[in-house]
């Protein structure tokens, strides 16, 4: 069978991507091909109902895609993530010579965050900061930037955006994923030494390759198997890995979505059985 | 742990955002794949983004303890950086003794002599062995060449009084105008094969850019003496433009040196010796005598290349010779030169419209002719040819000089 996979059209670059990896599994004796979905939710569907047989999800897609094919009687697996993937921890930033020394200091003020789906600028700082006392609308309220809504996340300009606000001084800090605080202290959307890392969540895992029932057994391990044996010395894989940010395919694991699962459920993001119950989020 | 030292590396007050990244990269290459490098700094965001940067570079950060040491984490060194080079290799070595028969496409644009990383866009060129396109004399030929180049407002002077009587001057014009013609066909022939030669062979495509360079020089001295006292250029013949456009549509680059440099700028440097010669101007002098400074380095490479492939081809002598039979063949039906410029070279020679100068001068324009017979065979007998083909070849040379 022909393995058809879905990916979300986040950027040009995805076609490149996922056309690279198309060839390289074919010649490896993997019949695979791609689908591309403008956003994650009818993805996230596809994959539950059985249309497509694998998906590059991100982390809120996964948890998506799993509660509907679980609420129907089917099951989804982690197959592999990206290196990069696992351990992420997002930052709550601030300025540097702001007078705000821990958490609590934010009290009563305004806190940017990124897209309404954004599982690394919003969804979970939100649940971070709640846990720390600074709950949305009672102790502190959210600006959010809704920039790629339907992308969770992937489209950096929310999270770019927040950070530009407070750099403006129109907030009194910003959420952001560890290394786009790096990136933006590099490129200069915050000038370097300018803010500072006033608190930092635990670490979280970000994608996987989720894969459905519909796949036989034995095509899914040798998928899986194709994918880790990919390796960064081979001249047609690193442009490839280069592209889509990793070093290496590591085994899919699920133990790091347990925080997002919880923002998920405290905002009712989607119910349990995966129903968009999120209000105005309008992918 | 690898049980080897751990090595200590300080950062000081350095950021990530200040380019502390550059530092761990340097300790890091230093040691092995699993070696750990113990991090101290000042920077409050150092860990976090000591951390994301390890994340996507393929390395470990383990935040640390409270320790005496100040240090805030430990890099466990992994191996993508080395990943990225393991099959890398060098293009050859810089220097000419260092190229290679057969540059590998993928090479590319890569400068000679660098450690290329495997993979790529694999080069557009068709002319990627070395046998092909090289010659030892293009190093050596270039340099000269580099050294060599004039600047055409300087170099010639503009200034000297021109004032030839009508008939002289609109004969310098005829022989400027097909000059320049001659000279375009020159500029676009090395310009389309340089696009076409693998960079390794970079004295060639550097040889044949400056030849292309020479070659706008020329184009415009010409046009500039053309254009000194009447303002307008002479005339443009068919049988001219035919001939020049079978040297454009010769795709092979030993043949179409061998047509253009070999037969054709051999014959144009009778042909600017005789301008220099009877050229009624200081001006006209002038130009002449700097173009064939630069035509007579063409002439040399397209040479010293037959012969270098005339060594390693023993077909290349029948090639050259199908080459000037096709060319001869496809001009049979034409008229070959302008007779303008025919006559306009007759006049430059005569000097005056009288009998007597019309003599000299058709006996002076029949004795180039010669010269450049002379010259071909000369050059064709050096690539190999024996004396009688040579002549033969010579006589099927296009009557356009070029």
């Amino acid at each position: 069978m022909t393995l058809l996979m879905g990916a979300v059209a986040y950027d040009p670059k995805v076609v490149t991507i996922w056309g690279g990896f198309r060839s390289w599994l074919n010649e490896h004796g993997c019949p695979f091909d791609f689908v591309l979905y403008s956003n994650y939710e009818r993805q996230a569907e596809d994959l539950a109902s059985g249309r497509i047989d694998a998906a590059w999800n991100s982390p809120l897609s996964w948890i998506r895609s799993r509660r509907l094919a679980e609420a129907n009687g089917r099951t989804l697996t982690p197959l592999v993530m990206r290196d990069t993937d696992r351990d992420l921890t997002s930052v709550i930033v601030v300025l540097a010579d702001s007078p705000y020394k821990d958490l609590a200091d934010l009290r009563g003020e305004t806190i940017a965050v990124g897209a309404v789906d954004s599982p690394q600028a919003t969804l979970l700082p939100r649940s971070f900061l709640a846990e720390h006392g600074l709950r949305e609308g009672a102790e502190v309220e959210l600006r959010r930037f809704d920039v790629g809504v339907g992308l969770h996340g992937d489209h950096i300009g929310g999270e770019r955006d927040a950070a530009r606000a407070l750099a403006a001084g129109k907030v009194a800090a910003a959420c952001m994923i560890d290394s786009n605080h790096l990136l933006f202290g590099k490129e200069g959307t915050l000038s370097a030494g300018s803010t500072r890392v006033l608190a930092q969540t635990p670490p979280y895992d970000h994608c996987n390759m989720s894969v459905g029932d519909t796949v036989p057994e034995q095509t899914k391990r040798n998928f899986g198997e194709l994918l880790l044996s990919m390796s960064y010395v081979d001249p047609q894989v690193r442009p490839l890995f280069d592209l889509e940010g990793l070093t290496s395919w590591r085994p899919g694991r699920v133990s790091g979505y347990g925080a997002l699962e919880r923002a998920v459920d405290e905002t009712g993001f989607y119910s349990a059985e995966g129903t968009v119950t999120a209000q105005g989020y309008r992918p | 742990m690898t049980g080897t030292a751990r090595s200590l590396l300080d950062l000081g007050d350095l950021g990530f955002e200040q380019g502390a990244h550059l530092l761990v990269q340097r300790a890091l290459e230093t040691l092995p794949p699993g070696a750990e490098l113990a991090v101290a700094g000042l920077d409050p965001a150092l860990v976090v983004h000591l951390e994301a940067w390890c994340r996507g570079k393929g390395h470990r950060a383990l935040r640390a303890e409270e320790n005496d040491e100040g240090v805030r984490a430990t890099v466990t060194r992994g191996r993508t950086d080395l990943d990225r080079w393991a099959r890398a290799e060098r293009a050859g070595r810089p220097e000419p003794g260092g190229i290679v028969a057969s540059p590998d496409p993928s090479w590319g644009l890569a400068a000679r002599g660098a450690l290329v990383e495997p993979g790529g866009p694999p080069l557009n060129a068709d002319l990627v062995e070395r046998d092909l396109v090289w010659a030892e004399l293009a190093p050596s030929l270039y340099a000269h060449a580099a050294s060599a180049q004039w600047d055409p407002a300087t170099a010639i002077g503009w200034d000297a009084e021109v004032a030839l009587a009508p008939e002289i001057e609109r004969a310098v014009v005829q022989i400027m105008t097909f000059l320049v013609e001659n000279e375009q066909a020159a500029l676009v022939v090395p310009a389309r094969l340089l696009a076409r030669i693998h960079p390794h062979f970079r004295e060639v495509l550097q040889l044949l850019a400056v030849q292309a360079a020479d070659e706008a020089r020329h184009v415009e001295i010409f046009t500039r003496r053309a254009l000194l006292s009447s303002g307008e250029m002479g005339t443009s013949s068919v049988s001219g433009r035919e001939s020049l456009a079978t040297l454009l549509t010769e795709p092979d680059f030993s043949l179409a040196s061998f047509l253009l440099s070999v037969l054709g700028e051999g014959s144009f440097l009778n042909l600017l010796t005789f301008i220099d010669r009877n050229a009624p101007d200081p001006v006209t002098r002038q130009v002449a005598r700097m173009a064939r400074q630069d035509e007579a380095r063409h002439v040399a490479f397209g040479v010293a290349h037959l012969q270098h492939q005339g060594k390693v081809d023993p077909t290349l002598l029948g090639r050259l010779r199908g080459a000037v039979e096709q060319r001869h063949q496809t001009l049979v039906s034409s008229a070959g030169l302008n007779q303008d410029v025919f006559d306009a070279l007759v006049l430059l020679a005569a000097g005056e419209w009288s009998p007597s100068g019309i003599r000299r001068g058709y006996a002076a324009v029949q004795e180039l002719q010669e010269e450049m017979d002379q010259g071909r065979q000369h050059r064709l007998v050096r690539l190999g040819f024996p004396a009688d083909e040579a002549a033969e070849l010579s006589a099927l040379h296009t009557r356009n000089f070029m």
